[in-house]
């Protein structure tokens, strides 16, 4: 149950981040933005909005011209477990990777949580990104599972 | 703007996603969520006190039952006489028509905001999806990847059910052997209406490989199954 909670709240930080950086957005930074004020819980913020807990909040462009990567570090977000805060790294406007760089670690428990938790929420955003996806089809989840499911991580995009 | 809404009801989890919003979406979604609830009180096989318990067990007679019962049981039994048995409402010898009242429960949700004004919809309940208008993008989950999608379907006014053994592991029974069917890692149907679409997605899959995609072939139904191999095949794709 306490994994699910997790995951659920990673997701949810991480999606709402993530489904913001669809290519057709303006730029990625002003949709992060955009999404955080939307939302008032995810983690992502633009350049010179870095405040709160976050570390190295801000974009930074890595590479010039057409099919430039970048990467994008969110600001941590507090979760009742601990902060989370991830790094989307964009390539030619699509998502490429997520690394998360801090989540609740503070004892076994914790580690063993996300080690499932953190490539279940890669998993899921690249999919969903990936797949430009409005719902999902699949078979009968109960109402615990539907905390890991790529649904999940739609709606809680949509909020 | 879309407006969205999720309700953990039966179970599992519906989510209404409108993109057409208008004044009266609001009250319509709240109407939606208010019969979730009572269907669930009328039909749920997990409540003792449910009308379809206490028919079950034989303190209600059907006569006195609310009517919606005596509906949703009589299209059972149409739906039990099309699919040769393979689709019940009592799958496991006692009465449990949930096989067909959660895609008919989204059904239901899809033509009451259809009431409200709404053209740009869509419901889904535990997986299973009606959209109205569109296009929308309808993911299918692969069952060997948690999270990942096997396949994306587009259109307009679709259903979309899928059966499968992928969370809840083997519960489709097979009504003739009493075994549960596992033959088919999913199958997922597309169609224009979501109770019957879900309800032959139940059959096909308890008839199992390769006859249940053989049967929905010769039916013209459009479906994609996944093999415990992770192969995927389709019929009238």
């Amino acid at each position: 149950m306490r994994r699910a909670v997790i995951t659920a709240s990673a997701t949810a930080a991480g999606v709402v981040l993530l489904l913001s950086l669809k290519p057709h957005d303006a730029s990625p930074a002003h949709a992060i933005s955009a999404s955080n004020a939307n939302t008032g819980n995810a983690a992502g913020t633009g350049s010179g909005t870095g405040a709160g807990t976050g570390s190295t909040g801000g974009a930074t462009d890595t590479a010039q011209g057409g099919g430039a990567a970048q990467t994008v570090t969110g600001t941590a977000v507090n979760t009742r477990y601990g902060p989370v805060q991830v790094k989307v790294t964009l390539d030619g406007g699509k998502i490429s990777k997520i690394d998360v760089l801090q989540y609740p670690t503070r004892d076994r428990r914790d580690q063993e949580i996300n080690s499932y938790a953190i490539p279940v929420l890669n998993q899921e955003a690249l999919a969903a990104q990936s797949a430009d996806i409005d719902v999902v089809s699949g078979a009968t989840y109960t109402s615990d599972g539907y905390t890991r499911s790529l649904q999940s991580a739609l709606d809680q995009a949509k909020k | 703007m879309t407006a969205n809404h999720v309700e953990h009801v039966m179970g599992t989890v519906f989510s209404i996603a409108v993109r057409d919003p208008g004044p009266e979406t609001g009250p319509a979604i709240r109407r939606i969520v208010e019969r979730l609830h009572r269907i669930d009180a009328v039909f749920s096989t997990y409540r003792p006190q449910s009308e379809v318990s206490r028919i079950d067990r034989g303190e209600l007679a059907l006569a006195e039952a609310d009517p919606e019962v005596r509906q949703v049981l009589a299209r059972c039994a149409e739906l039990t006489a099309e699919t040769g048995g393979y689709f019940t409402a009592r799958p496991g010898g006692r009465l449990d028509p949930s096989g067909y009242v959660k895609g008919w429960a989204v059904e239901e949700a899809s033509r009451t905001l259809r009431g409200s004004g709404s053209a740009h919809h869509c419901v889904s309940g535990g997986g299973d999806v009606q959209t109205a208008g569109g296009p929308w993008r309808i993911g299918i989950a692969d069952p060997h990847r948690e999270g990942a999608v096997a396949r994306v379907v587009t259109g307009h006014d679709l259903a979309v059910a899928t059966s499968g053994t992928a969370e809840r592991g083997p519960h489709i029974i097979d009504p003739h052997t009493a075994l549960p069917a596992d033959s088919y890692a999913s199958l997922t149907l597309v169609g224009p209406h979501l109770t019957r679409t879900d309800a032959l997605a139940t059959a096909a899959f308890a008839m199992g490989a390769p006859r249940g995609l053989r049967w929905l072939a010769a039916k013209g139904v459009r479906a994609l199954a996944i093999h415990p191999d992770g192969r995927q095949e389709t019929t009238n794709w």
